[in-house]
């Protein structure tokens, strides 16, 4: 098996073990840099089962996301490809499914996309002529009915795996959980949610998931990020929309000053508590980092937050290149039933 | 694709008798899209997509929403519950969300709405909703 046969599907191998699965976020090329898609990929690849790549974050012009997907894919990642109902009507939104689908892309993540008020082209025309749900949807018809939202069939249906995001910490609060169960109800297959700082929100949003059961339909994967400084921090807080930032991390963020060691220490090890607290939360399937351009700080969460790919051998950090068949991660036995995310021992 | 209701028995007929009449059916559409334009936009501030699901959203109109979302509110909705494109406006589904608790009906929310039918931007929803234009091409090429 090549290394892009053995990469494709890893990330739905991963979230059937019932092992708790890890994934991260790398930022997409803001020039023609392959070389650069490449070393971020190095950098997260033995630490992760699959990686995600936005599509114009914020509303700031990249590459488009499927051409970095495709160069995860020859690293032997396994990438899943952000969309955004921004940019694209239905037509588009659908031939860009198909070619994803042809070049062994496979998992989507279906988003309704940041404004592009926020973004570097506050001129453009915004489409948003179908929403994030109707996204969902609309992969899950390509891919399990096998036809256009025409009804055309198509021959043969594209391979895909979409997933869907939320965000417990922006109003209407009790409603997100009800908004994530129609997401899962128009066929989102993982979900992945918004950074998390505030963990007691986050534990009170998967009560009610817990509730509606939605946590026993799908995987759903809890978003952290370290924080470089505290400078960052209150940007985040005052300029990112949908982003709760607690004062108190704030605080934290100060009183570690302002020398770089010194604060990206303290940024990691805000991460790797919040990592702790949440998993003592029930309904998890795993975790999303989100290291914002700081790609060389996964390798140290996982190290200290003891995070493993759940496709990773037994013993070993995995290397993709190697000839290792993909049944070798299952040697243990699959956890069953409610994941808690303690790592394997 | 206009969202599919039951009708009561009264209006199944008139229903009925309008799909009979394409023709008369659309002059009565352009006849009253005025009328519906004027009163609603007044009260819901209408957008006159067509496809009216008002009553699904506890009374508020989404197409407001910068984004023209109709199945929830995006991820961008500011602590303070006021819209992440125009920040001194309160985020349209959170109004929808509060008020949707009012009516009986009030897990209509939760149905997931299939994508707007642009064709039908500017006509009378309530003659779409009874004649059901372009019924007939749904799902076929």
């Amino acid at each position: 098996m090549s290394v892009r046969d053995e990469a494709r599907g890893r990330f739905e191998r991963a979230l059937r073990s019932g092992r708790p699965v890890v994934t991260c976020e790398i930022t997409s090329p803001d020039g023609v840099d392959v070389d650069g898609v490449r070393k971020r990929a190095r950098l997260v690849r033995d630490h992760v089962d699959a990686v995600n790549v936005p599509d114009n974050t914020g509303g700031f012009v990249h590459a488009s996301p499927l051409a970095s997907c495709v160069i995860l894919l020859e690293e032997g990642v396994d990438p899943i490809m952000h969309m955004t109902c921004r940019d694209r009507n239905r037509m588009a939104l659908q031939s860009d499914l198909l070619a994803a689908a042809l070049l062994g892309v496979r998992n989507v993540l279906c988003l309704t996309g940041d404004h592009m008020i926020g973004g570097d082209h506050p001129q453009a025309k915004p489409v948003y002529d179908i929403d994030s749900t109707q996204l969902v949807a609309l992969a899950t018809i390509l891919a399990r009915e096998g036809r256009y939202l025409s009804g055309r069939p198509i021959k043969p249906p594209p391979d895909l795996f979409p997933g869907a995001a939320e965000n417990p910490f922006a109003p209407p609060y009790e409603f997100r959980p009800r908004r994530l169960g129609k997401k899962i109800e128009a066929g989102a297959r993982f979900v992945q949610t918004q950074i998390v700082f505030n963990v007691d929100r986050f534990a009170e949003f998967m009560g009610r998931v817990r509730d509606l059961g939605l946590d026993r339909r799908v995987p759903i994967l809890a978003g952290v990020a370290p924080i470089r400084s505290a400078k960052a921090a209150v940007h985040m807080r005052d300029n990112v929309p949908g982003m709760e930032v607690p004062d108190r991390l704030i605080r934290r963020m100060e009183q570690a000053g302002e020398k770089k060691a010194r604060r990206e220490e303290e940024g990691i090890q805000v991460c790797v508590e919040i990592i702790e607290d949440l998993r003592k939360i029930p309904g998890l399937a795993g975790f999303h980092l989100m290291p914002i351009m700081w790609e060389q700080a996964v390798a140290e969460i996982s190290r200290r937050a003891r995070l493993r790919p759940a496709t990773a051998p037994p013993d070993v950090r995995t290397e993709p290149e190697s000839s290792e068949p993909a049944t070798v991660p299952v040697a243990a036995a699959p956890r069953s039933g409610a994941v808690t995310l303690t790592p394997d021992s | 694709m206009i969202p599919k209701h039951d009708l009561p028995a009264p209006l199944e007929g008139f229903a009925r008798l309008l799909r009979r009449h394409p023709v008369a059916t659309r002059e009565l559409n352009r006849a009253i899209a005025p009328f519906e334009n004027l009163s609603k936009t007044l009260v819901f501030g209408c957008n006159m997509c067509g496809q009216c699901i008002l009553h699904e959203t506890g009374m508020t109109c989404p197409m407001n929403c910068p984004k023209q979302l109709r199945n929830g509110p995006c991820g961008g909705v500011r602590m303070n519950g006021h819209c992440e494109v125009k920040p001194e406006m309160p985020c349209v589904w959170t109004k929808a969300e509060r008020r949707s608790h009012i009516f009986p009906w009030r897990s209509a929310i939760l149905r997931i709405q299939p994508p707007l039918d642009w064709r039908l931007k500017g006509s009378s929803a309530v003659v779409n909703m009874l004649a059901a234009p372009w019924d007939d091409h749904e799902g076929t090429e």
